[in-house]
C-alpha cells in the first residue's frame, strides 16, 4: 500500500529570493528522505539540487539537510505520511535549493 | 552572461579521491612533484572505496603461511585466463607493502592474539582478507588515507571539480577541462602528467553497491582523448546485494562480511540450498565466486523459484543470537531499526552491479598509449579478466595508486611546464560555459531509462537480442540528449550536470554493450543465453578505441578475434 508525504522545499539560488515548493510523493514504509527527493528529480522537476554520493550507506555523508529545523542525513531519516519541511544547512553558505558548501576551506576551489 | 575560464597548474593532476587517487597523490607528492588532486564529490568521501564492508586480499601470511605467487594464482583462475598476467602480478607481489603501510598509518586492521586477522573469501585457497570491524572497512581506508593526504606537504584538494574533459597540447594529455559545481564556471587545469582515479561505472545500472557519481567518467574521458580500453564487457554482479525489506543506511553489499564470518544459507523460495545445482555445494559455508553466484539466483528466479521481491532467501535464523553478536556488535541494532530480526526471518538478496573488471588499457607502470595520461584502480582495465576475486579491489586502488603517482611524478621531472591555451580544450570548455536557449529536457528521467536499459539487456544474462535492443535504446537516448547542454549553467545546475554525465554514460554503456555483443561465448561474468560456455578462440582480451563517432575493435598481443 502506498503512502504520501508531502514534501515543501526550499528553492532557489540566493536565501533573500528563495521560494517555498510542495510536491506529494508517493513511498512505501522504511524509504528514506533521499529516496523522495531521487523520485521528485525524475517524475516531477528534474532542476532540483540535493548533494550526495553515497545513496542509502550513510558512507558519505553529505547529503545533509534540515528536516523540520533539524540536521539530518537525507538518507537515514525516513519519509513520513504528514508535511515534512526541507531546507538548506541554515549555518552554511547555500549553494542551489538543498545544496550548500560542506566542504573543508582548504579543499574548495577558488 | 557566461563565465570566465579559471585557470590552475600542478606538476600532476589526480583526477578522483578514493583510495587510487589519493594514494597516487600522496606518492607522487612525496616524490617531489606538486599535486593537485580533485574529485566531482567531495575529498574521500564520494567514489566506491568508501563504500567496501570488508575484504581486502594480501598474501601476508600473518597468521598462516602465503605467498603472493599464491595470491597470484587464485586471481588468474578467478580471471577465466583473461588477466594480465602483469597487472595481476603488480597487485599481488605489491599489495602487502601497501596494507602494512596504512596499517602504518594507523587504519585499524583488525587483529587476533595480536596478529592482523586474515578471513577466507570465495576463491582463495587459504585465508587472505584483512578488514576493519565493523563493516568499516572502506571509511577506515578513506579516512586514514585523507589523513595521510593531509600530512604530506605538496598536495592541494579541491571537490565539486567534474572534469569535462581531458585537453590535448601536441598529441599529449596536458590537463583538464572541469565544470566548477560550486560556481558553474569553467576551469583549464594545466598539468604535466595526468591521473585518471574515476572508479568504475556502476552508475549504468539500476541496482548497483557504488555511489551515484560512478558513471564510467573516466573511460569517456580516456576513450575521447584517444586511450584504448580493454575487457569492457565484463561488468561484475555482486551476488547478494541486499534486496528486501527496505534497509537504510547501510550498504547494500553488507550480507558478505555476514557470510564470511557466520556461512549463512542462500535458499530459494522452497527453502531448499540450490548451489550444488550449479556445480559448487555450499553446506552452510561461502565458497562460490561471485559469477557463479550470481548465475545461480538468476536461473532459480528464472525457474520460478525465487523471493516475491525477485532474488533469493539468505538465512541466519540457524546462527543464534549470541552468535550474530558475537560477529557484529553493533550491526545487530542498526538492523533491529530497520525492524530485520535476523534470529526470526531471512532477508532477500539480488546481483546488484558492483565492479568494472574493464577498463583504460594500461602497462605495470600505470602508463598508457597517450603521453602524459595515466590511470589508477578501477579505471585501470584488465588485471582482473572476467571475473575479480573478492578483496582485490582495494588492494588494486592502492597498488596501483602508488604505481601512478611514481610514475606521474617521474614524468612531471621530464617535462617542461606548459600552460594550456583554451584553443587545446575549445569544444569542452564551450560545453561548459554553453549558454544557449533552454531545452526541456529531462535528464534524470534519461538516467533511470538508461539504468533500466543496462539492468534488463546487459546484465549478468545476455543474448544478441536482449544487447541488439539495449544499443537502439542507448542510440535514441544519445540522440535525444543533443550536443547542447540545457540548464541554467548557475552553481550546482542538476540538469547540466546529469547532461554531462549521460554524455559519458552513454558512450560508456555502448561500449559495453557493443563488446558484450561481440563476445559469442560465456566466460566469467559475460553469460550468454545463446552462446554457453567458454571458447578456446575467445581467449582473447577485447580492445576498444575511438574513431570519430565510430568504435574500432581489434584483439590485445595481435590475437584474432573469431567472430564468426
Amino acid at each position: 500500500m502506498n503512502h504520501i508525504a508531502r514534501l515543501r522545499i526550499w528553492r532557489g539560488l540566493d536565501r533573500q529570493a528563495g521560494r517555498w515548493e510542495t510536491f506529494e510523493v508517493p513511498f512505501e514504509p522504511g524509504q528514506s528522505v533521499l529516496d523522495g527527493v531521487r523520485w521528485l528529480r525524475v517524475h516531477r522537476d528534474p532542476t532540483l539540487a540535493i548533494r550526495f554520493s553515497c545513496i542509502n550507506a550513510n558512507a558519505c555523508k553529505e547529503c545533509m539537510i534540515e528536516l523540520d529545523g533539524r540536521t539530518v542525513y537525507a538518507c537515514t531519516a525516513r519519509l513520513e505520511p504528514r508535511e515534512m519541511t526541507l531546507a538548506p544547512l541554515s549555518n552554511k553558505q547555500l549553494v542551489r535549493d538543498l545544496v550548500t558548501e560542506i566542504a573543508p576551506p582548504s579543499e574548495r576551489f577558488g | 552572461m557566461p563565465h570566465d575560464v579559471m585557470q590552475a597548474e600542478a606538476d600532476v593532476l589526480v583526477i578522483g579521491s578514493g583510495a587510487a587517487g589519493m594514494y597516487a597523490a600522496i606518492e607522487a607528492a612525496r616524490r617531489g612533484a606538486d599535486v593537485f588532486l580533485i574529485d566531482r564529490s567531495l575529498i574521500g568521501r564520494g567514489g566506491a572505496t568508501v563504500m567496501a564492508q570488508m575484504t581486502v586480499a594480501v598474501a601476508l601470511g600473518s597468521q598462516v603461511p602465503d605467498h603472493w605467487s599464491h595470491h597470484l594464482d587464485d586471481t588468474l583462475a578467478a580471471g577465466r585466463g583473461l588477466c594480465s598476467e602483469k597487472l595481476a602480478r603488480l597487485l599481488c607481489h605489491d599489495g602487502p607493502e601497501c596494507i602494512m603501510e596504512m596499517d602504518a598509518w594507523g587504519i585499524g586492521w583488525a587483529r587476533q592474539n595480536g596478529h592482523i586477522a586474515q578471513a577466507m573469501a570465495p576463491g582463495h585457497d587459504r585465508p587472505r582478507c584483512v578488514y576493519v570491524d565493523f563493516l568499516n572497512t572502506g571509511p577506515a581506508v578513506s579516512k586514514t588515507l585523507r589523513t595521510a593526504v593531509n600530512k604530506t606537504a605538496g598536495i592541494r584538494k579541491a571537490g565539486d571539480l567534474c572534469v569535462v574533459d581531458l585537453a590535448r597540447h601536441d598529441g599529449a594529455v596536458a590537463g583538464a577541462v572541469a565544470l566548477h559545481l560550486g560556481s558553474g564556471a569553467p576551469v583549464l587545469i594545466s598539468a604535466k602528467a595526468t591521473i585518471v582515479a574515476t572508479g568504475g561505472l556502476t552508475r549504468l545500472y539500476r541496482r548497483n553497491s557504488a555511489s551515484g557519481n560512478m558513471g564510467g567518467d573516466g573511460y569517456a574521458l580516456a576513450l575521447r582523448a584517444g586511450a584504448p580500453l580493454v575487457d569492457m564487457e565484463f561488468v561484475q554482479f555482486f551476488p547478494i546485494g541486499h534486496l528486501a525489506p527496505r534497509l537504510v543506511g547501510m550498504d547494500p553489499i553488507m550480507w558478505d562480511p555476514f557470510r564470511y564470518k557466520l556461512g549463512g544459507r542462500l535458499l530459494n523460495s522452497e527453502g531448499e540450498e540450490f548451489a550444488h545445482r550449479y556445480g559448487t555445494p555450499e553446506d552452510g559455508k561461502y565458497v562460490l565466486t561471485r559469477d557463479v553466484a550470481t548465475f545461480a539466483i538468476l536461473q532459480e528466479v528464472e525457474a520460478g523459484r525465487g523471493s516475491p521481491h525477485g532474488g533469493v532467501y539468505l538465512s541466519f535464523q540457524h546462527c543464534g543470537e549470541d552468535a550474530l553478536r558475537a560477529a557484529f556488535g553493533p550491526v545487530i541494532d542498526r538492523l533491529a531499526a530497520n525492524k530485520i530480526d535476523l534470529t526470526k526471518m531471512p532477508v532477500e538478496v539480488a546481483p546488484i552491479a558492483h565492479y568494472h573488471m574493464g577498463g583504460v588499457q594500461a602497462d605495470d607502470r600505470m602508463t598508457t598509449e597517450i603521453p602524459g595520461l595515466f590511470v589508477a584502480g578501477e579505471a585501470v582495465g584488465g588485471a582482473n579478466g572476467a571475473n575479480r576475486l573478492s578483496g582485490n579491489a582495494i588492494t588494486e586502488a592502492l597498488v596501483f595508486g602508488r604505481r601512478a603517482g611514481a610514475s606521474a611524478a617521474a614524468q612531471a621531472q621530464r617535462t617542461q611546464a606548459q600552460p594550456l591555451a583554451r584553443e587545446d580544450a575549445g569544444e569542452a570548455l564551450d560545453l561548459v560555459a554553453a549558454d544557449g536557449p533552454r531545452r526541456d529536457l529531462n535528464t534524470a528521467d534519461m538516467v533511470q531509462a538508461l539504468q533500466a536499459t543496462m539492468a534488463d539487456d546487459v546484465g549478468p544474462l545476455r543474448s544478441e537480442a536482449k544487447l541488439t535492443r539495449a544499443l537502439a535504446t542507448i542510440e535514441t537516448l544519445a540522440r535525444d540528449l543533443g550536443e547542447r547542454p540545457p540548464g541554467d549553467g548557475k552553481a550546482f545546475d542538476p540538469v547540466r550536470l546529469d547532461w554531462l554525465d549521460l554524455r559519458n554514460m552513454l558512450l560508456v554503456a555502448r561500449v559495453v554493450a557493443e563488446g558484450a555483443l561481440r563476445r559469442r561465448e560465456s566466460r566469467g561474468a559475460h553469460q550468454r543465453e545463446d552462446f554457453s560456455g567458454m571458447l578456446d578462440a575467445w581467449e582473447v582480451n577485447q580492445v576498444v578505441r575511438r574513431r570519430g563517432s565510430d568504435l574500432a575493435w581489434s584483439a590485445r598481443n595481435g590475437a584474432t578475434v573469431a567472430v564468426p
